[in-house]
């Protein structure tokens, strides 16, 4: 039942590019592709409880590594991929090492910390990363000798790698290794003295998550052509963390839901009033007032009133 | 590593716990034979909780040695312990409050097994986990609960799920701390034949303050006060003994 609703979801959003114009479905692109960057950081935030603030290090190393491979050096969109990924996922795997030294407050500190070494990496680097000018000129792959430069066509691509990348993080928080996690969450000393070992299993999360953000990171330098050292700022991960506790962290549909919510604001919001930061922030204290466990926690539990109450 | 053909299930030797200047546990050593069901009494404060987090390996000690069926296991994490046969209870109940009674327990088997690892399937997969599960909360008197979360049941049966959730596990060795805190006479009696009934190829170590109850279930008796061992030895001979009566007894 589930399985049906869901591939009846992914169908209806492939139908997006039927009706709606240009605009709408590159803001389509957009949210897939901010909704697999927040639901990695899920993994780690509402799965695992580990806050993090540096999620964007994964995102922004992957779009980089495949924006100078193919731009600097000349290689295929394929082995950049590849290359981009692996090396993200090692570094997902040495930054968890060195942030897993600390819990709560302390891990998302060192992630902070890790992720502006980065950002600055990018900044002052200039000869390799062009600085704050970016690496411009970039170009989309064509997977199979199709050409995504179409807006439908890119959509397309994303919804088939959002999909996958989706189903891929819910099969995993429903696995065994799932419910250790969120054992590991709930209750550290217990887990660790029935036989759990709390570390690696915060430390396989984190490298998965590492893994995702690093692909959202690849759809992300597709779809702009373009990387700038703002994309492993701080702003970029608060934004995905916003995102993920607005729409409900621990849940599956919650940071699709804040994620979309976040673009939407930013897109529409900023034509109308400069400050769309501002306005971000009032929704966000409206939605974490009237719904502290975020939008769709909220909601779910607001249906299951109403179902009630109708009965 | 040391074989494990030992005399000893636990043998804690010259353990030593300090906070700053506080010694917590200071020069303690103990031996407790397979199948042995031993109580550790003392007042407040005289480091009867901070022995058992030296064990389970919540804490690490300052200097003195602790072996688990002649393994060296001082510097063993709180999970390689547990896969010795290691189990204990939380004197503050420390359960999934989220979850059903049956997922609780089921964290306890899965533990132990590799499974714990596999990232595709679900829970649901190993049905004789679930089994398993439910069988020891028949054991505890609470199968009729199994599908309730932890947070709707009431504290004198959140106590037999701790207990449940160590049982679960086969232990070997298992440490109970204060198993009938804050029980009801009822929940006691039920409580102290649950742990009457524990299997000898359990060691059953408990911390309780209930002695009324406490000293039936135990064979053997360890008093501590300020972080020492003041009397060791069989039940009637420690009761009888005329320290005890003035540490502990008051008389």
């Amino acid at each position: 039942m589930k399985w049906i609703a869901a591939a009846a979801l992914v169908a209806l959003l492939a139908l997006l590019p039927c009706f709606a114009g240009d605009f709408y479905v590159n803001l389509g692109s957009q949210i897939l592709i901010a909704a697999i960057f927040a639901s990695s950081l899920n993994l780690l935030v509402g799965y695992g409880g580990m806050t993090s603030l540096g999620h964007a290090s994964y995102l922004g190393t992957a779009a980089y590594i495949s924006a100078l491979l193919t731009s600097q050096y000349g290689f295929g969109h394929g082995p950049s991929a590849i290359i981009s990924i692996v090396g993200t996922t090692a570094m997902a795997a040495f930054f968890g090492v060195i942030a897993l030294r600390a819990t709560g407050l302390g891990f998302l500190m060192i992630t902070l910390a890790l992720s502006q070494v980065l950002w600055g990496l990018a900044y002052r680097m200039s000869g390799v990363t062009n600085g704050d000018n970016g690496i411009a000129g970039l170009t989309r792959p064509m997977p199979f000798g199709v050409s995504l430069e179409n807006p439908a066509s890119f959509y397309w691509f994303a919804l088939i790698v959002t999909a996958f990348a989706f189903l891929m993080m819910a099969i995993f928080v429903s696995s065994s290794f799932g419910s250790s996690l969120k054992g590991v969450r709930d209750q550290p000393r217990r887990m660790a003295a029935l036989g759990f070992n709390p570390w690696m299993i915060r430390w396989i999360t984190f490298i998965y998550a590492g893994f995702w953000g690093g692909i959202s990171g690849l759809l992300y330098v597709y779809y702009n052509k373009y990387i700038h050292p703002s994309s492993l700022s701080t702003t970029s991960s608060a934004e995905a963390l916003l995102g993920v506790i607005a729409g409900g962290s621990g849940t599956l549909g919650g940071p699709v839901v804040g994620a979309a919510l976040v673009l939407l604001l930013k897109n529409y919001a900023s034509a109308y009033i400069e400050r769309w930061n501002m306005l971000l922030g009032l929704v966000f204290l409206f939605i974490v007032l009237a719904m502290p466990t975020g939008i769709v926690p909220g909601l779910s539990r607001l249906a299951k009133a109403v179902r009630r109450g109708t009965r | 590593m040391t074989p494990l053909t030992s005399k000893y299930a636990l043998e804690i030797v010259n353990l030593k716990k300090a906070f700053g200047g506080l010694a917590v546990t200071h020069d303690i050593s103990l031996a407790i034979k397979p199948g042995e069901r031993r109580l550790i009494i003392g007042p407040n404060g005289a480091g009867k909780t901070t022995l058992f987090n030296q064990i389970s390996g919540d804490l690490r000690p300052n200097s003195g040695e602790i072996r688990l069926f002649g393994t060296d296991v001082t510097k063993f994490s709180s999970h390689r312990r547990a896969h010795l046969g290691l189990s204990r209870t939380y004197q503050i109940i420390t359960l999934f409050a989220g979850d059903t009674l049956e997922h609780n327990v089921t964290l306890g088997l899965l533990g132990l097994r590799p499974s714990r690892w596999q990232m595709w399937q679900p829970l649901s997969y190993y049905g004789d986990l679930a089994t398993e599960a439910r069988q020891t909360l028949d054991a505890v008197g609470l199968l009729h609960l199994a599908d309730h979360p932890v947070s709707d049941i009431a504290y004198g049966e959140k106590r037999r799920v701790e207990l449940a959730m160590a049982l679960a596990q086969k232990p070997r060795v298992l440490l109970l701390d204060e198993p009938l805190a804050g029980l009801s006479n009822t929940e006691r009696s039920q409580v102290k034949s649950l742990i009457s009934s524990i299997p000898r190829a359990t060691t059953v170590i408990m911390i309780e303050h209930d002695m009324d109850t406490a000293l039936d279930l135990a064979e053997t008796v360890t008093l501590l006060n300020y972080g020492r061992v003041i009397v060791d030895g069989e039940r009637d001979a420690v009761i009888a003994d005329e320290r005890t009566r003035e540490v502990y007894l008051g008389v």
